[in-house]
């Protein structure tokens, strides 16, 4: 089902034994093909004898596949972002969106479908993080795919063991005053971490502000950024 | 019959090892913590899995756990906690 994740994973991380890069001292106009493109795993294999099938039973078209990953594409945490900027500068949309996250994006046009909203807010005590320890439970409604580190085995099983630490390798140190609340999305909610408005930032534009609000802040392994 | 679970809870996490698409992960089997919000009630993936209709709906909660309880080594202060979601036919009152 999650075909249009592009998800490869490991396979194309650091193995160099393919010919097309054989050339590689050349003079090339184009870049080399991804490696990736004619290695198909028994899964991917599987997955696209399925699509075959369910395009020539009739069930959808081709066209109707394409149209589901553009549609999937075209979300990226930019629209996570505006929505933390909202949250930031609106504080009734704030109140909405941590009581019903499902219902408060939907001010935005941006529906979870069956699966629900549930936004944490941090705060000077508190540091949230989300993980999904059976496989990759992400908020893609509005921040799109998840990042290949967020889906990987490491982090996954790392993130509930020892955060704090994961928290540092990704450059973010945390005062043990602070409690770090790990959130495991094991089944229908979806979690998205409302970081803390950054210093500084009191003149700033919604527009402006949502520009801080990286993808991972609002996973919780980062805060946003400064301004400036 | 199980007496209902409500908000505020200390449950204990059913310590049982059924085959099948569970999602209820191995670290929280057999832990105890308390109730931090009731969800509502969703078909059970258990059963969906199966390709069945996930019917009867099964209220999911959602469990906050002490770190320090799950991992005897836990590397940090007593406060840092983990909440997760977990289906009532996992949890039992203590």
């Amino acid at each position: 089902m999650h075909d249009q994740d592009h998800d490869h994973g490991h396979h194309h991380d650091h193995d160099h034994d393919h010919h097309q890069d054989h050339d590689h001292v050349a003079v090339q106009p184009h870049p080399p093909a991804a490696k990736d493109e004619k290695i198909h795993s028994y899964h991917q294999v599987l997955g696209l004898a399925l699509k075959e099938l369910l395009i020539e039973k009739g069930v959808f078209t081709a066209d109707e596949i394409r149209k589901a990953i553009e549609w999937r594409d075209s979300i990226t945490p930019a629209m996570g972002a505006q929505i933390v900027a909202r949250a930031w500068t609106d504080p009734a949309y704030k109140d909405r969106l941590l009581k019903n996250g499902t219902e408060a994006i939907k001010e935005f046009g941006h529906d979870m479908g069956a699966l629900h909203l549930v936004v944490v807010e941090n705060t000077p005590q508190v540091h949230n993080m989300i993980v999904c320890t059976l496989c990759s439970c992400y908020p893609r409604a509005i921040l799109g795919l998840p990042p290949p580190w967020y889906k990987s085995r490491e982090y996954r099983s790392r993130a509930v063991r020892e955060p704090r630490k994961v928290l540092k390798e990704f450059g973010t140190v945390l005062p043990e005053s602070v409690d770090v609340r790990v959130h495991d999305s094991t089944a229908d909610m979806r979690y998205l971490v409302l970081p803390m408005r950054p210093k500084g930032t009191e003149k700033l534009s919604e527009d402006e502000l949502a520009k801080l609000v990286t993808r991972d802040s609002m996973v919780g392994v980062s805060l946003p950024e400064s301004p400036h | 019959m199980v007496k209902a679970i409500s908000l505020g809870d200390r449950v204990r996490v059913r310590e049982d090892f059924p085959l099948g698409h569970i999602r209820t992960p191995l670290y929280v089997r057999g832990k105890e913590g308390v109730v931090t919000r009731v969800f509502g009630s969703f078909p059970n993936p258990e059963v969906l899995a199966l390709g069945r209709d996930g019917l009867p709906k099964k209220t999911l909660y959602e469990v906050r756990f002490q770190q320090s309880e799950l991992w005897p080594d836990y590397n940090g202060p007593e406060t840092d906690t983990l909440l997760i979601d977990i289906y009532e036919h996992w949890l039992a009152k203590v």
